[in-house]
């Protein structure tokens, strides 16, 4: 029984990967106050631009995910000049960028329809992959997929025990504060929101070169929203925002396997499963109103000039 | 020996912005140890040239000179390295942060919370400041917050401390200690630039001052040589106005009754009511004194009406109204000037005569059924020349008034609705003296008609200039009403502080909008 439950949840590691990513990315941005609804667009343009130079290159994955993080950063500097530098409204902005970023892959990513990629082989660390059922499933994974665990652990520390992590969250609570005692509020926006879309970049390139290793247009299918719902009902922790991830992950691959043993219900509805049910869980455990508050950073979504 | 060189020197500051001058040539000397008052009323400029001091702003002319040197402050961290700290009007803390934390956010040193908590300690409970390191902000009282700031100003070693209207929201007590405690600075040899508006403390704190009026040094003083007057006369250029309380001889009969009303918060940072229980008399000011945060916002709501409760808790003219909503409590003669008159007692981009509509629709602002755009603006025409409002006439959008002649406005449209009962927060909050002793007069004429006035202040000045009867909301706990007679400011304060001690309460809420 357990061993049939393995390749399942390997596969829920893997497929909430970029949800991981792109949700830490988001969350960062929005503890200093800015939120992001173009998230779905940079990592299309992420997984358009890591999918275009690992084809070009032959590097694969290796060359794929530095350029969408790049890819990524440079179109939330789009969004950055208007939302940060002008003013512009934020909610508005994000769903131009989204929209923007949809097309732009689509309008690029024609020439590579039916292309298809090598993938990435899973590394199977040694010792602790021999661990009964964890080792298999967290530890015989792709390099991503160990980067993102990286990437979790270096996020949550720095927001938790640094200096800088501090300051991201005293630039989200009160922006006129932050800047009264001297620091550069729209400075440090900028580089989160970068870091934000580096991160949707990277999330889209894995989707495209690692995860399913061929262009299709609009292969994000909605992730980067469920990663912006993450972020919030996650109460902008990132231990939380990971389990729904998992969870996100887990319900993926489940439907599939479900798509598999031909159940009498609606591909639809099995498609929308993931999505349906990670809301609802993530309804359910941040319901408690007073928990959403203290932890809201209390200048989301405003304009700050300084 | 020489004398020693002047800590801060300003020469000729002038700092002009689009519409107005904020400071046209002023100088001014601190000396090493010195406490020095910038005496001025809002908008004399005191403010604009605090930042300039502080890097925050920058001056279009003039010089400052720092220990004898010519130095160009271009941002506060340059400001805080030469040794200039501020304490903040409105306070730079960060709410859901912890007071080490949001120290650790303005020092230049490595970041070791546990070390700097042990300091944080040290350093308070050496200057008599004492506060709890990994306390959250929002859950400190004002005067607490203020010690953080002061105590983050000191672990920096600061050469001077700029302290900004520090005792606007502090008890009679706590202000007491904090003068202590910058006597004790200043022997030290730190230099003390100390605004206010408020001459007694001028004259009980500072060795000198320099006097501001529109944006210009008006004059420098010895507080101890002068007489309140004789500062007021160089701070608005005339003789301090005073009010007049006639005698009251109607009839006297309750208005507004509270009946034992609780509400609970449902704001992180608000605070909870409990057992509310209050009177207001017909021809009676009620003054309910307290520290904001103090479960005033939630009363304000309750009372009127944005938070409605049970039916018997409220009575107004003998008539359970807990459970109407503002609308229907305005239509029983109840009206509402809040404490914030662009966004909630007036919409900021509407004219005045629209802004009259809002409220004073009830009477019968209608033609056919449709507004009349006419009456309205006749109500406003009349309300501007009857309450001395300054401004471009009816159609001038509310957010081009002062402060003064705003509040003036707001007060009359409410006055002009003949209510049975008015409930005013904060009435003179950040409004010129003028302006704030008319105020002050036209509420007690109105009250004088037989109308039950509940008022809400932070200052306790002006509830002793015009309350009848004072009671102390703190912790959400209202204290018995008082009459003036039989109480005065140092009870008063003791209560706003005695409460505060026994359970240390949370304030003021900080997702609010400022």
């Amino acid at each position: 029984m357990i061993d049939s439950l393995i390749p399942v949840l390997a596969g829920a590691i893997a497929a909430a990967t970029p949800l991981i990513f792109a949700g830490l990315g988001e969350l960062v941005a929005e503890r200093t106050g800015v939120i992001n609804l173009g998230v779905e667009g940079m990592m299309l343009t992420g997984a358009i631009a890591g999918f275009a130079l690992a084809a070009e290159t032959g590097y694969g994955a290796a060359a794929g995910l530095p350029a969408g993080a790049l890819a990524g950063a440079a179109t939330a500097m789009i969004f950055a000049f208007f939302a940060l530098s002008l003013a512009a409204n934020q909610a508005a902005c994000g769903l131009a960028l989204t929209i923007f970023g949809i097309g732009l892959s689509a309008f690029i990513g024609q020439h590579y329809v039916s292309y298809s990629l090598p993938g990435l082989q899973p590394i199977a660390i040694p010792l602790l992959a021999d661990i009964p059922v964890i080792g298999p499933v967290l530890f015989k994974q792709d390099a991503v997929v160990y980067l993102s665990f990286i990437t979790f652990a270096v996020v949550a520390w720095t927001l938790a025990k640094t200096r800088l992590g501090l300051l991201l969250k005293a630039v989200g609570e009160s922006p006129d504060a932050a800047h009264a005692i001297g620091y550069p509020v729209l400075g440090i926006r900028y580089g989160a929101v970068a870091f934000g879309g580096a991160m949707a970049g990277i999330a889209g390139a894995y989707l495209s070169t690692v995860y399913t290793p061929l262009w299709v247009q609009n292969m994000s299918a909605g992730r980067g929203w469920i990663a912006v719902a993450l972020v919030v009902f996650a109460t902008w922790k990132p231990t939380r925002l990971l389990l729904g991830a998992y969870l996100f992950g887990a319900v993926t691959i489940l439907q599939f396997h479900a798509q598999g043993l031909g159940i009498d219900v609606p591909v639809q509805f099995l498609a929308a499963l993931p999505y349906a049910a990670t809301i609802v869980v993530l309804v359910v455990i941040s319901r408690d109103r007073k928990l959403l508050q203290l932890n809201l950073p209390a200048s989301l979504g405003k304009p700050f000039l300084p | 020996m020489p004398p020693p060189d002047p800590r801060l020197q300003l020469l000729h500051i002038t700092k002009r912005y689009p519409s107005v001058v904020a400071n046209s040539d002023v100088s001014l000397t601190v000396m090493p140890g010195e406490i020095h008052a910038i005496l001025g009323e809002n908008g004399a400029g005191k403010s604009t040239l605090m930042k300039i001091i502080y890097g925050a702003v920058k001056a279009d002319d003039g010089e400052m000179m720092w220990d004898g040197r010519q130095v160009a402050v271009a941002n506060p961290a340059q400001a805080r390295k030469l040794g200039i700290g501020m304490v903040f009007q409105h306070f730079s803390l960060f709410e859901t942060l912890s007071v080490v934390e949001n120290i650790a956010l303005v020092l230049d040193e490595p970041f070791d919370l546990p070390a700097l908590a042990a300091r944080v300690k040290e350093v308070s409970e050496r200057y008599g400041l004492p506060l709890d390191p990994y306390r959250s902000v929002h859950s400190l009282s004002v005067g607490e917050r203020q010690r953080v700031e002061i105590v983050r100003c000191l672990l920096q070693d600061p050469k001077l401390l700029i302290l900004d209207e520090p005792t606007s929201v502090l008890t009679p007590q706590a202000v007491q200690k904090l003068f202590e405690t910058l006597r004790r600075l200043a022997s030290e040899g730190v230099s003390i630039l100390y605004i206010s508006h408020k001459l007694h403390e001028i004259k009980s704190l500072c060795d000198s001052a320099t006097i501001m009026r529109g944006g210009k040094v008006t004059g420098t003083a010895i507080p101890r040589d002068e007489t309140p007057a004789s500062l007021a006369r160089m701070m608005i250029g005339r003789e301090l106005p005073v009010c007049e309380a006639p005698l009251y001889t109607g009839e006297n009969r309750p208005i507004l009754e509270v009946d034992r009303l609780s509400l609970v918060s449902d704001d992180p940072f608000g605070t909870t009511l409990e057992n509310i229980s209050l009177t207001v008399n017909a021809g009676e000011i009620l003054g309910i004194a307290g520290i904001s945060g103090n479960g005033q916002a939630e009363l304000l709501a309750a009372l009127s009406g944005e938070c409605t409760g049970e039916r018997e808790s409220i009575w107004l003219a003998g008539e359970a109204i807990g459970h109407l909503d503002a609308g229907q409590r305005r239509a029983k003669g109840l009206v509402f000037v809040p404490e914030e008159r662009l966004g909630r007692g007036a919409v900021p981009a509407l004219s005045l005569s629209r802004n009259a509509l809002l409220t004073a629709h009830r009477q019968g602002m209608k033609q056919w059924g449709l507004v009349s755009y006419r009456k309205a603006k006749e109500f406003a025409e009349q309300c501007i020349a009857r309450f001395d409002v300054r401004c471009g006439g009816p159609e001038a959008a509310a957010r081009s008034l002062s402060g003064g002649n705003l509040q003036k406005f707001i007060v009359g449209r409410e006055i002009m609705l003949a209510p049975k009962l008015m409930i005013v927060a904060q009435p003179t909050w950040g409004v010129d003296v003028g302006a704030a002793a008319f105020l002050r007069q036209t509420l007690l004429d109105l009250s004088r008609t037989g109308v039950a006035i509940l008022v809400i202040s932070e200052e306790l000045e002006e509830l002793f200039e015009i309350s009848d009867r004072i009671a102390v909301l703190a912790a959400g706990k209202l204290s018995a009403a008082q009459s003036k007679a039989a109480t005065n400011a140092e009870s008063v304060g003791l209560q706003m502080s005695g409460l505060f001690n026994e359970t240390a309460q949370p304030t003021e809420s900080g997702h609010a909008p400022a």
